[in-house]
C-alpha cells in the first residue's frame, strides 16, 4: 500500500465502496439486450401460436435457440439488477435484503429452466 | 428564534405535487415496463420449459400464452419490451454526455413513446 498515491487509494471508492460494477453491468448488457430484444422477438413471435411439432423443429435449430438463449440469460441477469435498484429505492433494513434474496434467486432459477428447456429442444 | 418561516418554505420536487412532465414520465414509464416484464418473462419460461416436456404440458402452456387474456399480456408486454429498449438506447445515449439539454430530453422521451408504439404495431402486424 505504501506504493500508492492517496488519490489512487481513493479511487473509485464512494460512500457505499463500489457501484460503478452495476452501472457498467446494466450498460454491457443494455447493449447486448439491443440486439438480443429484436431478434427475439423476431424468432419468438414467428413461431409463438404455431402447433407443437413446429415449434420443437424450429428450436432444434441453432440459431432460434441461441437467441433465445442468450436473451434469457441476459435478461434475467439484467431484470436482477434492475429490480435490485427498484428494492432498494423503495424499501430498506430486513424488507430490502429479503426481497433481494427472493428476487434473485427467482432471476437465477427462471434462467436455469429457460436454459435447460432450450438446450433440451436445441439437442432434441 | 430560528425557523420563523415555518409553513412558508419551497416545497421538495414529489411526484404527487410535481406537474407531470415528458422526461419524469417517460422515466417512471421505464422502471414500470422493465419490471412488470418479469410477468411475461416467466410466461415464457414456462412455454419453453413445457415445449421441452411433453406435447400434454406444451398444450396447456401454449392456450394459456395464447388465449385472449394471455394475446393481451404478450401485445402490452411487446410494446413493453419495445419502450423499455427505446428507453434504454435513450440512456445509452445520455451516457454519451449527449442529449441533456431540456428540450432535447423532452424530444427523445416523445421519440420513445412514439417510436415505441409504431414497432409495436409493426411486429404485431409482421408476426400475426
Amino acid at each position: 500500500m505504501a506504493f500508492l498515491t492517496d488519490r489512487k487509494r481513493a479511487a473509485g471508492l464512494g460512500s457505499a465502496k463500489d457501484g460503478t460494477e452495476h452501472f457498467w453491468n446494466m450498460t454491457v448488457s443494455s447493449y447486448a439486450l439491443c440486439v438480443l430484444v429484436p431478434l427475439f422477438i423476431l424468432t419468438f413471435g414467428g413461431i409463438l401460436g404455431a402447433p407443437y411439432e413446429e415449434v420443437i423443429a424450429y428450436y432444434a435449430h441453432p440459431f432460434p435457440a441461441i437467441v433465445a438463449g442468450l436473451t434469457i440469460a441476459v435478461g434475467f441477469v439484467h431484470f436482477n439488477m434492475g429490480v435490485r435498484v427498484l428494492i432498494e429505492d423503495y424499501t430498506g433494513g430486513h424488507t430490502r435484503q429479503t426481497l433481494i434474496v427472493v428476487m434473485t434467486c427467482l432471476s437465477y432459477t427462471a434462467m436455469a429452466i429457460g436454459l435447460y428447456a432450450i438446450v433440451k429442444l436445441a439437442l432434441n | 428564534m430560528a425557523d420563523v418561516n415555518r409553513g412558508n418554505r419551497p416545497l421538495s420536487p414529489h411526484l404527487t405535487i410535481y406537474k407531470p412532465q415528458w422526461t419524469s414520465m417517460t422515466s417512471i414509464v421505464t422502471r414500470l415496463t422493465g419490471n412488470a416484464l418479469l410477468v411475461s418473462a416467466l410466461l415464457v419460461v414456462w412455454w419453453f420449459i413445457a415445449a421441452a416436456t411433453s406435447p400434454e404440458a406444451f398444450a396447456i402452456a401454449d392456450w394459456v400464452v395464447t388465449s385472449w387474456l394471455g394475446d393481451l399480456v404478450m401485445f402490452l408486454s411487446l410494446w413493453a419490451l419495445w419502450y423499455h429498449t427505446l428507453a434504454g438506447v435513450r440512456h445509452l445515449y445520455w451516457d454519451t454526455g449527449r442529449g441533456l439539454d431540456i428540450p432535447s430530453a423532452e424530444m427523445l422521451g416523445k421519440v420513445v413513446v412514439g417510436g415505441s408504439i409504431i414497432l409495436t404495431i409493426l411486429t404485431a402486424l409482421i408476426l400475426r
